[in-house]
């Protein structure tokens, strides 16, 4: 294995890849559950904590432009250039989709007149009046969003796993804390 | 000279008794709105009744005369989701098949000053009463008057959320009930009514 198959990414770019996996991975199966639920103080708290855990991938997003910014991916390993292209658009869809999921919550919750009081303290504005016909249109939004990125995740995954233990590359090492040889 | 400025005063406090003592006792319904609020998680949430029907007598120049009553359809009511609104007619809400309306009628009514009034009451929602208190303004415009005020409750007084609901850690114990209800003065002066 030579050098640069060990640069890693920044330490705080592997922090906030891997706090927001986690986030995706609880909010994701939380949202699809709590959803099928009769109307009990139980739902209308997971629907809360669903809601604070889509904020905070939001709120990782800024930060986690600015590492990107200061701090570049390391050059990708060499590989075939459909696979290059295809990991440039599965992580540009990434970017998108971890903006746009949250995001369409966040206006689903105006939408549907159940404001979003980040972790019972930060009361967030309303992006949207309340709208019923709206709100259910956010709704579907949000589901079919969030559904991208769950597709999207899993692909991005099969990825990674596939040059850890096909390729036996050092693609998933540069995701996890190391040190830099 | 004496005598006629009196009589002048005499004259100038029965101009404004006969200006004040329109009494206001016609509701226009469709003017008016009784709605709530709560919080749900820290949510500040809100809603309203569909239907209710009030009745008054209100003189501002004679607040203890005054008398109110009304009474609120609790299967009107709009939470903002049919998923709520189906919900809060069960028997650990409202229970409404059983105990279809809430009442308040008032006791007394008393002025704060200014615009400021105060009505005090009983408040009669799922078999209980409760006596409630709740400050208001009133605004006159001509023959028509609008109160606006605030009825503040503990939903648990009532028994509105039982078993699992009782828990104001999720839906709070205080209730805001608004109302926002517009008056005529005399019959004659109301618009007719299609």
């Amino acid at each position: 294995m030579n050098t640069q198959s060990l640069s890693r990414y920044s330490g705080a770019a592997i922090l906030i890849h891997w706090l927001t996996a986690l986030l995706i991975f609880v909010a994701f199966p939380l949202g699809k559950y709590m959803h099928d639920l009769p109307l009990s103080p139980q739902k209308l708290e997971l629907f809360s904590y669903h809601k604070w855990l889509g904020i905070t991938v939001l709120l990782l997003f800024l930060p986690r432009l600015l590492v990107r910014i200061a701090k570049p991916p390391p050059t990708a390993l060499p590989a075939p250039a459909w696979q290059h292209r295809a990991a440039s658009v599965t992580h540009a869809l990434l970017y998108l989709l971890i903006l746009l999921v949250p995001l369409s919550g966040w206006l689903m919750s105006s939408a549907k007149g159940v404001s979003v009081v980040y972790l019972s303290l930060v009361p967030l504005p309303d992006l949207v009046d309340k709208n019923k016909e709206l709100g259910s249109l956010l709704k579907e939004f949000h589901e079919a969003l969030s559904t991208g990125l769950f597709v999207l995740v899993a692909l991005h995954l099969a990825a990674a796993i596939k040059h850890h233990v096909i390729d036996k590359d050092g693609t998933l090492r540069r995701m996890l804390p190391g040190r830099n040889t | 000279m004496k005598s006629l400025s009196r009589w002048f005063l005499y004259g100038l406090i029965w101009v404004s008794s006969v200006a004040n003592s329109a009494e206001l006792s016609q509701v226009q319904h469709d003017k008016s709105s009784v709605s709530f609020g709560y919080k749900q998680m820290g949510v500040a949430m809100d809603g309203k009744f569909r239907k209710f029907v009030a009745k008054l007598n209100f003189d501002p120049s004679k607040p203890a005369a005054a008398n109110a009553q009304i009474d609120i359809d609790l299967a009107s009511i709009d939470t903002g989701t049919s998923e709520g609104d189906e919900e809060v007619a069960g028997k650990q809400w409202f229970n409404s098949k059983a105990f279809p309306s809430a009442k308040f009628v008032s006791t007394s009514v008393k002025s704060l000053g200014a615009d400021r009034f105060e009505v005090a009451g009983k408040l009669s929602i799922k078999g209980k009463s409760v006596d409630a208190i709740a400050p208001f303004t009133f605004k006159p415009q001509g023959n028509v008057g609008a109160f606006d005020g605030t009825l503040l409750i503990k939903r648990l007084d009532f028994a509105i959320g039982e078993g699992p609901w009782a828990d104001v850690s999720t839906v709070a114990n205080e209730v805001q009930i608004k109302f926002h209800i517009v008056a005529n003065a005399a019959p004659a002066a109301a618009a007719p009514k299609k």
